[in-house]
């Protein structure tokens, strides 16, 4: 047993525990930072696969971006979780048949004689450079239109998730920041010349302080 | 002091690896602690004399030994847990906070390939790391279990996101000239013959700005620093944390702030070149070759600069509302990166900018 695969076993069932974890604790705070987790040593396992890209780049998204947001709702809802576990048990033969459905899905679809085959060499490595490099060449040359499909349609939820959450609000005081910035003193200030007026001159006397 | 060396060729003989790994370990953290320290130290000072003060002049010459007088005594306060906080994610918040500030130290090279990881993907890790520390502070907030911490959170996990985003973009313009993530490669592609117009924020001015102003916003700064926000919201984040987890996420802030101003040079004032590169060639002697062949001293002369730079920020401005610091990011620097990430595709790809000309 060699030290690489001693980490990926480790890595894996902490991948493991964490993802049932994540169903299983009861504050939704702990199960998020679970999932943080379970996304964390699941790019551990890859990066001992020399997918260094793949791994760093599911940190950077799913744990730097995605989960902060999911962390942020989670924590300002507060959810009381006990009337949502009500139904575990009635819900869980269910859920295992959706589980045992996917897995099956999985198999079919990786293919079971796969499994059997020898394992292809690296292409980043035959083609001598680094993984980096290879995908971006694969993804910009031979994979072009999936990659542009996928990102128009992460531009068209963006566009669907804007118009869902704007709300044009009447009587609302909104501040013109370029106009601020723009004011002259003029616009603000009235220099008005005008002769200096003086108190009439009443008596002689000075006046007591 | 032999049986120091004793106990460690012992060590190194019955476990090389785990030895190895320590002492590695050791190496840019044990600098980068003692660099903080003197960095809060220095921070007083300027400050101080900006406001026309003396600042620290009591505790070692200089004062110098009032930060480690500092550390002592946060040290050695007690501990304070709020009532009905979630204990062990209130310890694990400074960790966490603190891990990632460290990891990130170990992709930044010092000189060509020299650094702890020469890892392909440096700038990514970088990011990645960058990113995961804004846990500590939202795991913070929300174990404090107190309104006033999970505001200060709230506000600067969006803060956070929101100018990581800038940040990443300029970033990618710096990676699209270098055609590398490589640190060290991205700091040799500065190099060439027409000295500090060789580097990369000649061509990449408003990134490189943007990256300086998105790294202070990024790092809680002022005049960014509304996630502590003294006079709103007490202390933000931390207004529950005492002794040895407050002295952590001390630690952590400065660490990042100190990060921020090595990257800015390594990634856009080319690291550890000489500005005067390729105008002198000379070969007089080793003390005084570094000025124009370039060497670390140079990397520490402009990391300084900008360290400064930030304490210069916080004795100048005052602090940002919170919707204006959503409107710069979203509304200025977000479009003006996207446009200069599309400026800088043209640049290499019409070879405007050569890497390592």
């Amino acid at each position: 047993m060699t030290f690489p695969l001693i980490c990926f076993y480790l890595f894996a069932a902490a991948t493991t525990l964490a993802a049932l974890a994540v169903i299983l604790v009861r504050n939704p705070v702990h199960a998020a930072l679970c999932l943080v987790l379970t996304f964390f040593s699941a790019a551990c396992t890859w990066l001992l696969a020399d997918a260094e890209f793949l791994a760093i780049v599911l940190v950077l998204v799913y744990v730097g971006a995605v989960m902060v947001l999911f962390l942020f709702v989670v924590m300002m809802l507060d959810v009381d979780i006990d009337p949502l576990r009500e139904g575990f048990i009635r819900a869980l033969p269910v859920g295992l048949l959706v589980a045992a459905v996917m897995l099956a899905e999985m198999l079919a679809l990786i293919g079971v004689r796969v499994m059997d085959m020898p394992v292809t060499p690296d292409p980043a490595a035959a083609a001598g450079v680094s993984n980096t490099t290879w995908l971006a060449s694969a993804l910009f040359s031979q994979y072009l239109l999936p990659f542009e499909v996928a990102a128009l349609i992460l531009t068209v939820a963006i566009i669907a998730a804007i118009p869902l959450t704007l709300r044009h609000r009447t009587g609302v005081r909104m501040q013109n920041p370029g106009k601020q910035v723009l004011v002259r003193p003029q616009d603000r200030l009235r220099i008005v010349k005008m002769v200096a007026t003086k108190p009439a001159a009443t008596s002689g006397e000075a006046p007591t302080p | 002091m032999n049986w120091i060396l004793d106990v460690y060729h012992t060590c190194a003989a019955h476990f090389p690896t785990l030895t190895m790994a320590i002492s590695l370990l050791l190496f840019p953290l044990l600098p980068l602690i003692i660099g903080v320290a003197m960095y809060v130290w220095w921070e007083r000072k300027v400050i101080g004399w900006m406001h026309v003060r003396m600042g620290p002049n009591q505790i070692g010459p200089f004062g110098l030994v009032q930060t480690f007088a500092d550390v002592f005594k946060l040290l050695l306060k007690e501990v304070v847990y709020p009532q009905k906080a979630n204990k062990a994610l209130f310890l694990l918040a400074p960790l966490w906070a603190l891990v990632p500030a460290f990891a990130a130290w170990s992709v930044i090279p010092i000189a060509s390939h020299a650094a702890w990881s020469d890892a392909n993907a440096g700038l990514l890790l970088l990011l990645a790391m960058t990113s995961m520390g804004v846990y500590g502070i939202i795991i913070a907030g929300w174990a404090s279990n107190s309104r006033y911490a999970m505001l200060g959170a709230m506000r600067s996990a969006a803060q956070v996101v929101s100018y990581e985003v800038a940040m990443g973009f300029s970033l990618v313009s710096v990676l699209i000239l270098a055609g590398s993530l490589n640190l060290s490669d991205i700091v040799n592609a500065q190099a060439g013959s027409k000295g500090f117009l060789d580097w990369f924020a000649v061509p990449l001015l408003p990134m490189f700005i943007i990256y300086f102003v998105s790294g202070v916003a990024e790092t809680n700064r002022s005049p960014f620093d509304v996630a502590e926000g003294e006079s709103e919201i007490v202390a933000g984040f931390h207004v529950e944390y005492s002794g040895a987890p407050f002295a952590v996420f001390f630690l952590t802030e400065y660490a990042n702030m100190i990060l921020i101003s090595f990257l800015a040079p390594i990634l856009f004032l080319g690291g550890w070149l000489s500005p005067l590169q390729g105008w002198i060639t000379a070969d007089v002697h080793w003390t005084v070759n570094w000025i124009w062949m370039g060497g670390w001293p140079w990397l520490f002369i402009k990391f300084f600069a900008f360290a400064t730079a930030y304490l210069w920020f916080r004795a100048t401005f005052p602090r940002y509302r919170y919707d204006q610091i959503m409107r710069l990011g979203w509304k200025v620097f977000i479009p003006i990166t996207i446009v200069w990430v599309f400026v800088a595709g043209c640049m290499k790809y019409f070879g405007w900018v050569t890497a390592g000309a």
